[in-house]
């Protein structure tokens, strides 16, 4: 079975991310930049699967900008096997990486995909479930568990108020969570075997889809700023401001 | 034009978030219509009727919508045409809301935080630290929306007729197992006028549940968690309020313990009223507090309850 994985590059999540002056979006330049880490998550998924002798082949899979290269240089480095780029400098909305990477499911046929749950960016949560949608496939978000057997899998979802567990019929689009698992460290050794691993580049045209953006972003602002308040000397005076000034209790 | 509304519901009763999603539909014009696809939900598809607001509820019901399986939902979804398709951002509603974007072939509009016009919308990104405001360029709309930027609509003065229309058929793909639900007495999270929230500072689970539960009890709050406490153990997954977790924003919001990082305060800035309890006087966390107090919380917080009487 193969293990279809994508990945994104993000601003890296330790990074306070600052508005253009302009108002026509933030500011990335000069900006470190990383893989998802919800995308982590996914990778080192699919490599425990080949470990535990469940995938026979993991591949990761990105879409956008040449600089991507080093993303999915960092998911050989965790343990896929191969990557594919599909390049391209135009910006790309989640329904239109959706479209490219449907175009490499049907092409690579694998038996699970797993994609992270949201982009630390857009914030948006919606590409992997997309994926299944347009495939046809069974999907399972917020994963916590993924149990593999057959041509089955049985997937722990984290949902609001406690877990559910589903079965799906692979192939299928599995979702994760941040506690699905803790992604390994990469060493320099297996850095160096990642820069031997083969990745592929595709241009969109290749496969067939080009999708016009269907969001315009008008605007990107400062959210309201909230100022910082007051220290209070002592337990009383707070119980007394929350009471008499705040009147919340 | 009608707008849609999927209710999240138990068959039984229908969650607060809907009443929010509500509000927000009224804000795109035409008439709210909501769903309630679940199985022997006429108590929730009643209980959806009496909603401010809503001029017409749904109801499918069948054995396949029983645990709302991604898979059946969006296909009821799908069979029902409309203008405007909103469900709150929820993890159920984020579950089902994008295969049925993908399918109509538009693009989800996620989280939005306000209706600026019928097809321009204000949405955080980068963990609310930037708003865009986007406009959509499909002639149906497809929303999710993060429900602490609207106000809830009315549960009980509305008198609206219920349809019942055929259930979607079961996709045969995926099977619901089993669940559990952790059962409580308090009030849900996302919903609650007070959060009492604790983090890493708090040192193991046995602690977290001691100081927490007893301030959290003593305000009859919901409990929230900073991530790095659930990392560590001291709370379950679905308490951590932030970024990639839950966002609230109740009237009242006292965090215990948490130092504040960027995708923590993502979750609960938009709390009417912060206070943060904290050894340390360098804590980000004072900068967005209305209330700070420079305090080892083991002390502080037997003290506050004390004092609260």
């Amino acid at each position: 079975m193969k293990v279809l994985i994508a990945v994104k590059r993000v601003v890296d999540y330790d990074v306070k991310v600052r508005v253009k002056s302009d108002g026509s979006g933030v500011d990335i330049a000069n900006v470190k930049q990383s893989m998802n880490p919800f995308d982590e998550i996914a990778v080192e998924e699919a490599v425990r699967l080949k470990e535990k002798g469940q995938a026979s082949e993991v591949i990761a899979v990105s879409c956008g900008v040449a600089q991507r290269q080093e993303t999915l240089r960092t998911a050989m480095a965790i343990g896929a096997d191969r990557a594919i780029l599909v390049e391209t400098d135009v910006e790309l909305q989640p329904l239109a990486v959706v479209k490219r990477l449907k175009a490499l499911v049907d092409k690579e046929q694998p038996g699970l995909v797993i994609l992270g749950k949201q982009a630390i960016g857009d914030d948006a949560n919606q590409t992997g479930q997309m994926l299944a949608a347009l495939a046809d496939l069974p999907q399972a978000t917020f994963a916590s568990k993924v149990e593999v057997s057959g041509d089955k899998a049985q997937v722990t979802r984290e949902i609001d108020g406690g877990l559910e567990t589903v079965s799906l019929s692979l192939p299928a689009v599995v979702i994760t969570d941040l506690r699905l698992n803790e992604p390994r460290y990469v060493t320099l050794p297996n850095i160096m075997k990642a820069k031997k691993k083969p990745l592929d580049t595709v241009k969109p045209e290749d496969l067939g889809v080009d999708v016009a953006p269907r969001l315009k972003t008008l605007k990107v602002a400062d959210p309201p700023k909230r100022g910082a308040g007051i220290k209070m000397p002592d337990v009383a005076t707070l119980v007394d401001k929350l009471r008499s000034e705040a009147k919340v209790i | 034009m009608t707008v849609l509304v999927i209710a999240e519901h138990d068959n039984a009763a229908i969650k607060g978030t809907t009443l929010n999603t509500v509000t927000a539909a009224a804000q795109c014009g035409g008439e709210v219509h909501v769903l309630v696809a679940g199985h022997q939900a006429q108590a929730a598809a009643e209980a959806a009727a009496k909603i401010a607001g809503v001029s017409k509820v749904i109801l499918a019901d069948g054995e396949a919508l029983a645990h709302g399986l991604a898979e059946n939902l969006a296909a009821q979804v799908l069979a029902l045409a409309s203008s405007y398709i909103l469900f709150s951002a929820t993890a159920s509603g984020k579950n089902i809301a994008p295969r049925v974007a993908a399918k109509l072939d538009v693009a989800q509009i996620s989280e939005i935080i306000k209706v600026d016009s019928p097809d321009s919308f204000e949405r955080p990104i980068y963990a609310g630290n930037a708003i865009a405001t986007v406009q959509s360029l499909d002639e149906k709309k497809l929303i999710t929306v993060r429900t602490t930027g609207f106000d809830a609509a009315a549960a009980t003065s509305g008198s609206a007729a219920v349809a019942t229309i055929a259930p979607a058929a079961d996709s045969g793909k995926s099977r619901f197992v089993s669940s559990e639900i952790a059962k409580n007495e308090r009030p849900d999270l996302t919903a609650a006028k007070i959060v009492v929230s604790g983090g890493r500072a708090l040192g193991s689970a046995e602690k977290f549940n001691e100081v927490i539960n007893l301030l959290a009890d003593k305000l009859g709050a919901a409990i929230g968690a900073s991530r790095a406490a659930v990392d560590a153990g001291y709370a379950p997954n679905d308490l951590q309020v932030g970024q990639t977790g839950k966002i609230v924003a109740p009237q009242l919001y006292i965090a215990c313990g948490i130092s504040g990082a960027i995708q923590h305060l993502a979750g609960m800035k938009d709390a009417k009223v912060i206070v943060a309890i904290n050894k340390d006087p360098e804590a980000p966390i004072f900068r967005v507090a209305d209330y700070g107090l420079e305090a080892d919380l083991f002390e502080a917080i037997p003290d506050l309850v004390k004092q609260l009487g």
